[in-house]
Formats: structure tokens, sequence, C-alpha cells
């Protein structure tokens, strides 16, 4: 499986890809912004398991990445993962076409649990 | 539930009113107290300490080291995050699970990326829909970061096992 890993933030890019390498068979894209991330979706690196979302990122944040991706591909997962927990956001986040959301902080665990999750509905949706 | 340590009556540069001073109470210190203790908690496995906090009485840096996240929208100001130089190596090698050099710009992300946490977890108690600026890091002394005018900075003491740090809350919260 094959994520795209979506944060400004170099470090936190860094812990997910630690947290997430425990799934068997994980490899991982990196982008520091919405911008970056749809060039290596256009780069055709490809087809991702789930693409995991930072809000807060220059150039193109979050929530407008995740509805440019929502206008050509309504099936890849998409997990927010954000420090934004107002439950306005997270309305504005399931509108916009995420799967699943994720507040910073997170533990290793939890984080674990929600892609797994998500990871889980996406396999069964392909089944039926 | 934790209680609210009371703010101590000292003097600031932007002397606070007794009315700001109950709202600052009342409205700021538990939602920053509460995360930054989840940050840590949950990302670095450190157990932070939070000490009453006080007003800012003078100009210029607290340490050193200084992640800096505005907010704006129904809340504007800004939150500083600011470790000593040994503190933050530390903490941040908690945080990012490997030493970092004090001049690499992944160090300074790591400064930056807690900063973000923090506010962002305190901001949705704040009491009105904001937004919360990419992060700035400032490493070294001598510098100011200045507050909105008419707005008291709030300093909320921090210790851990691996040395103190402070935020510097200057916003205005809704009452």
């Amino acid at each position: 499986m094959k994520f795209l890993l979506v944060d400004d933030s170099k470090t936190m890019r860094n812990i997910q890809r630690k947290v997430l390498s425990s799934l068997e068979g994980a490899t991982f894209a990196e982008a520091a912004d919405g911008v970056e991330a749809l060039a290596v979706i256009a780069a055709g690196q490809g087809p991702f398991s789930a693409v995991i979302v930072d809000w807060n990122m220059p150039n193109m944040d979050g929530i407008t990445l995740v509805k440019k991706i929502r206008e050509t591909d309504k099936t890849t997962p998409l997990i927010m993962a954000t420090t934004e927990s107002e439950k306005a956001r997270v309305l504005d986040a399931i509108r916009a076409g995420v799967n699943n959301y994720v507040v910073k902080p997170f533990t290793p665990e939890s984080l674990l649990e929600k892609v797994n999750q998500t990871l889980a509905k996406s396999r069964a949706a392909a089944a039926a | 539930m934790p209680t609210t340590p009371a703010v101590s009556p000292t003097p600031t540069t932007t002397a606070p009113s007794q009315a700001q001073r109950d709202v600052i109470n009342s409205k700021l210190v538990v939602p920053f107290m509460n995360s930054v203790r989840e940050v840590f908690a949950k990302m670095a496995k450190v157990d932070v300490k939070v000490s009453p906090p006080h007003f800012k009485t003078k100009p210029g840096s607290t340490y050193e080291v200084c992640g800096i996240i505005g907010f704006s929208g129904g809340i504007t100001g800004s939150v500083v995050v600011s470790f000593s130089d040994a503190a933050a190596e530390k903490l941040v090698e908690a945080f990012a699970g490997m030493p970092l050099t004090r001049n690499s710009p992944d160090f300074a992300d790591a400064v930056g990326e807690l900063a973000n946490m923090i506010a962002g977890g305190a901001k949705p108690h704040l009491g009105a829909l904001a937004s919360i600026s990419t992060p700035n890091v400032i490493i070294g002394s001598g510098y100011t970061v200045a507050s909105p005018t008419n707005t008291p900075c709030l300093v909320i003491p921090c210790s851990s096992p691996f040395g103190d740090f402070c935020l510097e809350v200057s916003i205005n919260p809704r009452n």
C-alpha cells in the first residue's frame, strides 16, 4: 500500500511515516502543500491507498486540496490530519470529501486506528 | 477537571484592567494549559507541569527559541512558545524522535509544529471561530514580539524534565 503524506512540517511527515511504516508493505510519497500534492498525483506516483492531508499549509491549504482531488477522484480515501478540531471545520472537511479526520496532537495508536478504519471501509466499498 | 491557576497581579507594559484579568483568567489560561500538556504527552511522551501565570512586565524575549502563531478572524493576536536552548533541543528530540541540531531547518520546523499544535489545541476553547497562521520561528536573543495594542501578554510558565519553557499569550478572547 502507498500513502501520500501532505503536511508543510517535515517533522510531522516523518512522524506519520514512522507510525504508518508498521503497516505491512507501506510505501510513501510526500508533499509540503496542496500544490506539491497535486503535482505528485499528476506525475502518476499513485494510486494511493490513502492521502493524509494537513489543513493549514502555505500555497494551497488542505481543504482546497481535498476539493481539487474530489473534482476528479471520488474514491481514494482522504484523511484530514490537523489541529483544526472545531465542529464547523470538521463538517467543512466532510462536505469537501474527506473520509476520516485525525486531530493533532495524536498518539501513534490513534493515527493507526483511524488509518486502519479508513482502509477497511475503502476495501469494503470496493468489494461491494 | 483542572483548576485555573490565579493570575498574579503584577504590572504590565499594557496594564490589564480587572475586567481584562477576569476574562483572561477564565478564557485563556485553561485552554492553553490543557493544550500544552496534551501536545507534549501525546506527541513526545513528556510530562509538562504548568505554574501560575503572570502578565509580562517588560518587552523582550523570555528564552532563545520561539515558535510564533498568529490568530485571525473571531480572535486576534498571537501565541509565542518560548524555549531555552537546552530545553528546546531535548524537547524537539523527544517530539521528532531523533536529535536535530539547533541550526538545521528541521529543528525550526519541529519548533514551529509544536507551536502550531499548542495554539490549535487551545483555539476551539477560546470562544470564537478563528484561523491560525503557519508558524514562524525565531532562534536567538534580543528580539521582541510586539503584542497587539491594548492586549496584555499573559505568560504561562511550563516545566519539563528537559528544562523550562513558557507560553506568551497576547490575544483578545471573546466574552
